[in-house]
């Protein structure tokens, strides 16, 4: 029971802009120019994945973590034959997406990053005509939607044209799409952007419930808590590589100690520096800017009056204390020197 | 091929063109048939033209509908569908490959162009008023050119909704379908461009002028027309280039 899902050494090169839903908020790449000597045009190139490999196991909720022009959506794209890969290969079960598509279809459904519904069709039609698209008898069909508006809260708009709809309307509509053909794979791209807390705690609660028979889910977010709260394993990915892979609890220990405390002096002289990596617990201090020192350490206030002493004895005055506890954040942090909004 | 899921295609876009059925005909009719009435029938009566203008004027605004219908009913949609909304991806996500979506729009934009070519008839028929002199004595040559007149307008409407963008819907009328329907011999038979030789030849790369022929020799053969055998042919060679250079065009818009 169960689908899995393969990718090996993916690489998106986009020669035009790509889609809206791959550009996200900031789109971060920095478009590359060709360097022929006789370029008549600067030809546009954005390299969107370079190299992705990974796997999502059958049955586990998987979520690709990273920052908006991540590659996040591009893999999605990929994985769900809306976006064809420059080179490597990506499986659903065992068929190649890009060999075997129709097969590949029928085993996922999609919930897009913006709401792609059908503007010509009502709330119920939508799932009406998803479900013919996919064989499903009228009688079956007719049940399964029936029940998925009443699971979605959606009868009483069931029959307006979704036009009018609200973006979490359109969202929950586009959800009960993606489950309308039962399918073993479930994508959903940025699920939560844009919800408010209340209907995304309905959210999470809906994918449990839809991983609990068995689907495997494979999400993308920029919201660590989500991740941490919702996924089994992870990938983080940033500028169309894999940074880091493994549960939510293996990344956060991989941080070296854990927990991170940011702090100010009005200086922060060498030999402060290396004080501080001599306290106990403390892996390691770096120093960011004028008086700012990054500590990694696996424990958090009781540090404290260590530093003060330490900062005392170098003659400098210590101004802020922020203590992070461990986090994907601090994770995402650490591998890239930038935090997950910059 | 998966017969079950072309067919819920082809049920949805039925099922959205009946929703819209009057506006449709009105968008697609209104225009020719007041063409019709004020040509056929204010300039007939005053006696500015001739009273067979009118078996003139019949076949080739049988034409211009379904040329219209069938463009517009196959490429509006597509151009919306295909924007940043990206309506169509629910169906591009259907088990099928991408291709048969373009054939299913084919298909229906077709069935949308038959039907604009047989509402036409007996509608103009009535806008123009006594004397018309229409014959349905060429059934299967009726038929044939009806078919391949409504491929050409289906598969003109994959092509042309591939490769313009929404801001361009404006140019796409006035640069494209206005020339056609003024070149398209369907106020006139060819034969009188003969006073513009370099002209006359020019619109023969035009469809809509063996649409017009066409369908003027199938139900008024007494008006001067191109034979029907070199009209089927022109079209079929149209028709087939269309569907490739839509297909391949749908294909490249379909994935990113």
């Amino acid at each position: 029971m169960g689908i899995g899902i393969r990718i090996e050494n993916l690489r998106k090169v986009y020669d035009s802009p790509p889609p809206s839903a791959a550009r996200g908020g900031g789109f971060s790449f920095v478009a590359q120019r060709s360097a022929g000597p006789k370029q008549k045009k600067k030809k546009f190139e954005v390299v969107a994945l370079d190299g992705i490999s990974m796997e999502m196991r059958a049955g586990e909720i998987f979520g690709l973590l990273g920052p908006n022009g991540a590659g996040k959506s591009t893999t999605i794209g990929i994985l769900t034959t809306r976006t064809a890969p420059t080179s490597g290969r990506a499986f659903v079960g065992e068929y190649d997406v890009w060999q075997q598509q129709v097969k590949a279809k029928r085993l996922i459904g999609v919930v897009p990053q913006r709401p792609n519904l059908d503007f010509a069709l009502t709330a119920r039609e939508i799932l009406l005509f998803h479900g013919a698209y996919f064989g499903q008898g009228r009688k079956e069909r007719e049940e399964k939607a029936q029940k998925l508006l009443e699971h979605f809260k959606l009868t009483d708009r069931a029959d307006h044209m979704v036009r009018g709809f609200s973006g979490g309307m359109m969202q929950r509509i586009s959800i009960a799409r993606a489950m309308m053909h039962d399918p073993e794979v479930l994508f959903l791209d940025e699920p939560s952007a844009g919800l408010d807390p209340q209907t995304r705690l309905l959210l999470w609660e809906i994918i449990r419930e839809y991983n609990a028979l068995g689907k495997t889910i494979v999400l993308t977010t920029h919201y660590m808590d989500e991740a941490d709260a919702l996924c089994h394993r992870l990938a983080i990915v940033d500028h169309g590589k894999v940074i880091a892979q493994g549960t939510p609890e293996e990344l956060k220990a991989s941080i070296p100690g854990g927990y991170l405390l940011k702090l100010r002096f009005d200086r922060a002289p060498d030999d402060l520096v290396a004080a501080l990596k001599q306290l106990p617990g403390v892996s390691e201090a770096r120093l960011k800017e004028a008086g700012a020192v990054d500590l990694y350490a696996d424990r958090g206030g009781a540090l404290i009056a260590a530093i003060v002493s330490a900062a005392q004895a170098a003659g400098v005055e210590l101004r802020d204390v922020h203590i992070a506890e461990p986090s994907l954040e601090n994770l995402f942090l650490h591998h890239t020197g930038r935090s997950l909004r910059d | 091929m998966n017969w079950r899921t072309f067919y819920a295609l082809l049920a949805r876009d039925g099922h959205v063109a009946r929703r819209n059925l009057l506006p449709m005909l009105l968008q697609n009719l209104l225009q020719p048939l007041l063409l019709t009435f004020v040509f056929g029938r204010v300039l007939t009566a005053g006696g500015m033209m001739k009273g067979s203008f009118k078996d003139v004027l019949l076949p080739g605004v049988m034409a211009i509908s379904m040329t219209l219908s069938g463009v517009q009913g196959v490429a509006m949609p597509l151009i919306t569908e295909f924007q940043f909304t990206k309506e169509i991806e629910d169906r591009l996500l259907a088990p099928i490959a991408n291709g048969w979506l373009a054939v299913e729009k084919i298909v229906a934009g077709m069935i949308q162009a038959l039907i604009a070519g047989l509402v036409v008839i007996p509608a103009a028929w009535l806008t123009l008023g006594p004397g018309v002199h229409i014959s349905f004595a060429q059934p299967l040559e009726f038929a044939l050119v009806c078919l391949l007149v409504a491929l050409f307008a289906s598969a003109g409407g994959l092509a042309l909704g591939c490769s313009v963008g929404q801001t361009q819907i404006g140019l796409m009328f006035s640069l494209v379908l206005a020339p056609m329907m003024m070149f398209g011999c369907a106020y006139y038979p060819w034969s009188f461009l003969s006073a513009f030789p370099v002209l006359q030849y020019a619109v023969l790369i035009n469809p809509l002028v063996y649409a017009s022929e066409g369908l003027r020799g199938a139900l008024a053969p007494q008006v001067p027309h191109i034979d029907l055998l070199i009209v089927m042919g022109a079209l079929a060679i149209i028709d087939l280039a269309l569907i490739v250079v839509g297909l391949s065009k749908f294909q490249k818009k379909a994935v990113s």
